[in-house]
C-alpha cells in the first residue's frame, strides 16, 4: 500500500525524522484555515501541494507556493481537482515554507533480487531519482543494508561517506538516516525515500517530501494502517471484493474471470486475450482469483461482482482441482446459481480439470442450466468465452 | 535422483496438528512421504493418528522442538504450516536445530520476516523453498507440501515455477510423461530457493531430461534466470510467463507479482528468456507441447 506525502510526513513525525509542519485540506477554505494555522499571523510563505500516488506533480503544476493564506486558498482552489497523470486531486497538503540551502536524496527499500534490503544516497538531490541513476549514475550511492541488522551508526556511517555528504552535516543526516530505518523497520514498509532531503539554511536536515510503501502482509501486526487505506480511491466493484476478501482486480474488457490460483488466473487472463484476437479483440474484464477453497459462497461472491460489472458480456470459469475437487467447485457454481436466480444473466463456460473432473463435469452436465457452457480444455474455454463475449 | 528431495528424505511437520497440517500430512503420507514427526511444544508426548497404506493407522509422533525431532527422527526436511504470525519463529528454529531443508508453505508471511530469516538460514546453511508456496514433489518418491500427488508419475522432466495452480496445470498437461521433480518455489518478493537454484540442481540431476521453467510477472527473477541458463544450462528449458494483460501497478493475487513503471513485465521476462535460447510458449498448452517435443 503506498501512503500520501501528508501521511508519510506524520510517521517521519512519529519516529523523530524532522519534518516541517503540514496540514491537508479536501476545501479551498480548509486550505486557508490550515495556512492561517501555520503562518500563525505572521507574514510568510507556504507550499499548497497536491497530494497524489504519482510522481511528476510538480512538472504538471500541483506544487505551488503562496504568500498568505488567502493565497493558499486560491492555490488549492486551483490545484484541488486536478488530473495529474490520470489521478484526481482530492486533497493538498499546506506545508510549511523552508529556506533551502541544499537537496539530497536518500531512499531504503526492499531489494528482491538480492534478498535483502538496499539503502540509496545521493548529494544531489531534487531530481527524478530513475533520471539521476541513468544520467549521474556515479553521483548515487546503493548500499547493501543486511535485514538483521538495519542501519545503525556503522552502516549511517559508511551511507552517508559514499555518497559524499560534507563533513559538517554528515553526522546529522547520519542521525536522521537511524530514524529513517526506525520508519522502516517498525512500519513494516518496503520503501521509504526522502526526495528531497535538505539541509536548511538555519543547518537543519528536514525530510521535505515522503514516499512510504507499507507491507499489507504485516497488517496483522499494525492495526492502525487499516486507516491508511484510501478506501474512496478505490474502484467500487474492488472495493467491494476486499470486504468479501476476494483478490480481485477491475480490468477493461469483457470477458469475466474466474479462477484459482494467481498464476494460473493470470494465465487465463493472457489466454482469454490471444483467443479475443479471433473474436473482435474482446479482452478480459478481471483478475479473480478465488483460492483454493471454491465454496459456493464464495464462487456466488465472485460471480456476483463479475456480473455486476456493466462491461462484462461472458463469464469464463477456469477451475484445475488440486486440493479442491472438482465435484464441489460444480456444485459450488450450481449453488451460486441458485443464490444468484435472475441476477445471473451473462453466459458462463466452464472448464475443469484435476481431482474428480468426472464427477465434476457430470454434475454441471446433469444440472443443464441454460447459461452454463462446458469446455474440455483452458484453451477451448478461452475461446468460447470470447466468441460470446463477441456475439 | 531428482532434486532437493527424494524417497528418503525424512520428513516433519512443524503446525502438524492444526487443520492445514494435518490435512495435508494425511495427504502427504498417503503418497508415500516418510513424514516421521510433528512438533507443536504443547503437544510433545502425543501422537496423531493417519490412515495408513495398508488400512489401518500409523501414529505420527509429536516433539516438542524441532530438535527433539531430528535427533529421535533423523528428519532432514521440515515442511512448515505455522500462521504467518509465527512463522519466522518457526523457520528460525527449524534452521537452529541444523534442518537441511524447511519448506514453508505458509501465505501471507511480512515481507521483512522472510528477508530476516532468509538472510539467517543462509549464514547458517539451511534452504528454504517458499514462502507462499505448494512445496515440491518428486514423483513416486516423496511429496512435500500441498502438490497433489495423483496428477501424474515419475518422468524425465524438472518443473520450476512461481505458481501452485500453474504447475498442476502444467503437470497435467505432461501427465503422460511424468516429472523428476516438481517445485513451486512461492509468488512472494523474497524467496528461499529462486529458479536459479532449481535450474543449477536440475542441470546436475541424471533423471531430469527437460527443464520448464514458469514465471510471472513482478521482479526480476526470470531475467536472471535467462541469463543463467546462457551461461551455465546445456538442458533444453522450455519456459511460460503469465501477466501479459496484468495492468501496471497492481498486485495480481501473489503479493509479489506487480508491474512497477516499466520494470516486470512478462514481455521483458519473455524476450531476456527468447534471447537466452529458451522456447517460450504462448499459453501453458503451447507450452507442454514444446515440452513435449523436446523430450522425444
Amino acid at each position: 500500500m503506498d501512503l500520501f506525502e501528508y501521511q508519510a510526513r506524520d510517521i517521519f513525525e512519529k519516529h523523530g525524522v524532522p519534518v516541517l509542519g503540514g496540514v491537508v485540506a479536501t476545501t479551498p477554505a480548509e486550505a486557508r484555515a490550515g495556512a492561517e494555522q501555520l503562518l500563525g499571523g505572521e507574514p510568510g510563505v507556504v507550499v499548497v501541494k497536491a497530494q497524489v500516488k504519482v510522481g511528476g506533480r510538480g512538472k504538471a503544476g500541483g506544487v505551488k507556493l503562496a504568500t498568505s493564506a488567502a493565497d493558499a486558498e486560491a492555490k488549492a482552489s486551483e490545484i484541488l481537482g486536478m488530473d495529474i497523470k490520470g489521478h484526481t486531486v482530492h486533497r493538498v497538503m499546506i506545508a510549511a515554507g523552508a529556506k533551502i540551502a541544499k537537496e539530497y536524496y536518500f531512499s531504503v527499500l526492499l531489494d528482491r533480487a538480492e534478498r535483502r534490503c538496499l539503502a540509496m544516497a545521493s548529494v544531489e538531490g531534487g531530481m527524478e531519482i530513475e533520471q539521476l541513476a541513468v544520467e549521474r549514475p556515479d553521483a548515487l550511492a546503493k548500499v547493501a543494508v543486511d535485514p538483521l541488522v538495519g542501519i545503525d551508526q556503522v552502516k549511517a556511517d559508511e551511507i552517508v561517506a559514499a555518497a559524499g555528504f560534507d563533513a559538517d552535516v554528515a553526522p546529522k543526516v547520519a542521525v536522521v538516516l537511524q530514524r529513517l530505518w526506525d520508519v522502516y523497520k517498525s512500519e513494516d514498509a518496503t520503501l521509504v525515500e526522502v526526495n528531497p532531503l535538505v539541509l536548511t539554511e538555519a543547518g537543519d536536515i528536514v525530510a521535505l517530501d515522503g514516499k512510504v510503501t507499507l507491507d499489507e502482509n504485516a497488517g496483522f501486526r499494525h492495526p492502525d494502517h487499516a486507516e491508511l487505506d484510501d478506501a474512496a480511491a478505490a474502484d467500487p466493484l474492488e472495493a467491494r471484493a476486499k470486504e468479501n476478501s476476494l483478490n480481485y482486480v477491475k480490468l477493461d474488457g469483457s470477458v469475466g474471470i474466474i479462477g484459482n490460483g494467481a498464476g494460473l488466473v493470470m494465465s487465463t487472463l493472457d489466454v482469454v486475450a490471444y483467443a479475443g484476437e479471433a473474436h473482435g479483440g474482446v479482452r478480459p474484464a478481471n483478475f479473480l482469483d478465488i483460492g483454493g477453497g471454491a465454496s459456493a459462497e464464495v464462487m456466488a461472491a465472485g460471480l456476483d461482482i463479475i456480473l455486476s460489472d456493466p462491461q462484462v458480456r461472458s463469464v469464463f470459469v477456469n477451475v484445475f482441482g488440486g486440493i479442491t475437487a472438482c465435484d464441489a467447485v460444480a456444485n459450488g457454481i450450481v449453488a451460486a446459481l441458485e443464490i444468484l436466480g435472475d441476477h445471473a444473466t451473462k453466459p458462463l463456460v466452464v472448464r475443469l480439470d484435476g481431482n474428480n473432473v468426472v464427477e465434476g463435469r457430470r454434475i454441471l452436465a446433469d444440472a443443464a442450466h441454460p447459461l452454463v457452457t462446458l469446455a474440455d480444455t483452458m484453451d477451448g474455454g478461452a475461446d468460447k468465452a470470447a466468441e460470446l463475449a463477441n456475439a | 535422483m531428482a532434486i532437493f528431495l527424494t524417497e528418503s528424505s525424512k520428513v516433519i511437520v512443524q503446525g502438524m496438528t492444526g487443520s492445514e497440517g494435518q490435512k495435508h500430512t494425511a495427504r502427504m503420507l498417503a503418497s508415500g512421504t516418510q513424514v516421521v514427526g510433528g512438533v507443536n511444544p504443547r503437544k510433545a508426548g502425543t501422537s496423531v493418528d493417519f490412515p495408513a497404506h495398508d488400512g489401518g493407522t500409523v501414529a505420527v509422533p509429536v516433539f516438542g522442538t524441532v530438535t527433539q525431532a531430528i535427533a529421535a527422527t533423523g528428519a532432514d526436511v521440515s515442511v512448515i504450516f505455522v500462521p504467518p504470525a509465527h512463522t519466522k519463529a518457526a523457520v528460525i528454529e527449524a534452521v537452529d536445530a541444523g534442518i537441511p531443508l524447511a519448506v514453508i508453505i505458509t501465505e501471507g508471511v511480512p515481507v521483512a520476516d522472510t528477508a530476516e530469516f532468509f538472510t539467517y538460514a543462509r549464514a547458517k546453511g539451511t534452504r528454504l523453498i517458499g514462502p507462499n508456496c505448494p512445496g515440491l514433489i518428486s514423483p513416486g518418491k516423496s511429496n512435500v507440501g500441498i502438490i497433489p500427488a495423483d496428477i501424474t508419475g515419475p518422468g524425465r522432466i524438472g518443473l520450476v515455477s512461481k505458481s501452485g495452480t500453474l504447475t498442476y496445470q502444467m503437470m497435467y498437461e505432461l501427465r503422460d510423461l511424468g516429472f523428476s521433480t516438481a517445485i513451486g518455489i512461492g509468488g512472494d518478493p523474497i524467496i528461499g530457493t529462486t529458479h536459479i537454484d532449481a535450474l543449477e540442481a536440475f542441470e546436475a540431476d541424471p533423471e531430469t531430461e527437460v527443464i520448464v521453467l514458469i514465471g510471472e510477472i513482478g521482479g526480476d527473477a526470470e531475467e536472471r534466470a535467462a541469463a543463467y541458463i546462457q551461461a551455465h544450462v546445456t538442458k533444453p528449458v522450455v519456459g511460460y510467463v503469465a501477466g501479459f494483460t496484468a495492468p501496471e501497478g497492481k498486485t495480481m493475487g501473489h503479493a509479489g507479482a506487480i508491474v512497477s513503471g516499466s520494470a516486470g513485465t512478462a514481455q521483458a521476462k519473455k524476450e531476456a528468456l527468447q534471447a537466452a535460447g529458451v522456447k517460450v510458449g504462448k499459453t501453458p498448452s503451447e507450452t507442454a507441447a514444446i515440452a513435449r517435443a523436446l523430450l522425444s
